[in-house]
């Protein structure tokens, strides 16, 4: 099978302007992936399928992944003027100091890709493409009419992370009910406080009872409710 | 009021058959116990294999699995509950005719099992629905499930057609209809009902 430079190659030179990035794995598998942009992304799609060298005919897999928000805290060396008074008289003199500086760098919402073809047996070829945010801007083109193994997955990601996939023929939830408004995937997903008791309780579920039982006090307290241990 | 044993076994030397009312309704509720045929999860496989010839369920007159609630004397909650299927499993059990009874078949329809701590699946189906006999496992071996129904099989027997602990259909007072829980945006809603389940005390 190509490499994924000469796969990137052969992209640009079928479709115009489509700007793939290798997102290289240092891992051993070294199971490099290509990061497309979403505005080309189908028409890339159609070229993996259709190339008669490649002929990826096969999508084994979509998944999604949740980058949130990153707080990045940096050392910065500022020089700034300062009054001072040195032995009895008044200066200014320059002062480098360092300072932390946190910046926040966006997250966003990627969907991942696994392709391979039957046809060649070769394998797999994996894309990812991401979203501009992980809060207003969700959208990605969907690939299920060019695989169609996508409609499942990509309902899922839907359900499960809140990407919305433009094109795709039947976006509803998959796993979840219709009226449920979380995506349980994201990484910042509050589950519900459903959560009373545990007989084989340890550290953290411990204190998420606890938690509970401190919410809920009033209430199992008329119900009449009484816990000998718990602690 | 029960009859004498030992009267009992002469009378029927003389070929004269005695029994009670009570005696003789209870056998024939236990004696064909048709549950419904549906499965949730990995458990129903097991309950598939009880109803085949090596288990053999049909010895227990329970062989009868019913498409139908209408039609149903039992139901065994037998798998994983998410709270997606939540609202229908006490749907079709509010379908059933009374008699009716519930097994929970496994460590998930019991308590959530290894997904308890998940935030899509029931902790337990006994938080919506009374539950006659409990079976832990994961999945319970055919032999638990036997195990079961001989318990349940027991339990129908020891009733009292009168009095307190008189089954719900001869209860004029008793609630027969379960409230169906409603999916709303983060949960299930209520998370469970109050009035035929709280939470466990737990001792240490």
């Amino acid at each position: 099978m190509k490499t994924v430079e000469e796969i990137k190659a052969a992209i640009e030179a079928a479709v115009p302007g489509a700007g793939v990035e290798i997102v290289p794995n240092p891992s051993a598998s070294a199971q490099h992936s290509l990061r497309l942009n979403p505005a080309h992304a189908v028409a890339i799609a159609k070229f993996l399928r259709d190339d008669a060298e490649l002929a990826l005919d096969f999508l084994s897999n979509v998944t999604g992944v949740d980058w949130p928000d990153k707080e990045i805290a940096e050392k910065v060396k500022v020089t700034r003027t300062v009054t001072r008074t040195v032995d009895g008289v008044e200066q200014t003199i320059e002062e480098t100091v360092e300072e932390t500086r946190t910046r926040v760098e966006p997250g966003c919402l990627e969907a991942v890709y696994h392709l391979f073809s039957v046809a060649k047996k070769h394998g797999p070829v994996v894309l990812r493409m991401r979203t501009v945010n992980r809060s207003t801007q969700l959208e990605l083109p969907s690939v299920t009419p060019i695989w169609r193994s996508a409609e499942f997955q990509e309902r899922e990601i839907f359900d499960l992370y809140g990407i919305v996939f433009a094109g795709h023929p039947d976006l509803r939830r998959l796993l979840m009910w219709d009226g449920f408004k979380d995506h349980p995937m994201r990484r910042d997903y509050v589950e519900p406080d459903d959560f009373e008791y545990e007989p084989t309780a340890h550290d953290e579920v411990l204190a998420r009872a606890a938690a509970h039982r401190a919410e809920h006090s009033g209430q199992e307290a008329a119900a009449g409710q009484e816990r000998t241990g718990g602690q | 009021m029960a009859v004498d044993e030992g009267l009992k076994i002469e009378l029927g030397k003389q070929g004269v058959f005695v029994t009670t009312i009570e005696e003789l309704y209870n056998w024939g509720r236990r004696s064909s116990i048709w549950p419904m045929q549906f499965g949730l999860a990995c458990c129903a496989i097991e309950m598939i294999a009880t109803t085949m010839a090596r288990y053999d369920l049909a010895r227990f007159g329970a062989e009868v699995f019913r498409p139908s609630p209408r039609q149903a004397d039992m139901m065994i909650i037998s798998g994983t509950v998410t709270k997606k299927m939540a609202p229908q499993v006490v749907r079709l059990y509010n379908q059933m005719a009374e008699p009716k009874y519930v097994i929970a078949m496994g460590a998930c329809a019991i308590s959530g099992g290894p997904f308890k701590q998940g935030y899509n699946v029931l902790k337990g189906i006994d938080r919506y629905i009374p539950v006659d006999v409990h079976i832990p496992g994961c999945p319970p071996r055919p032999e638990a499930l036997l195990q079961a129904f001989m318990t349940l099989q027991k339990k129908i027997d020891a009733q009292h057609l009168t009095g307190a602990g008189r089954p719900r259909h001869l209860d004029a007072e008793a609630q027969g209809e379960f409230p169906v829980p409603v999916q709303g945006e983060h949960d299930l809603e209520p998370a469970s009902n109050p009035g035929i389940w709280t939470v466990p005390v737990v001792i240490r």
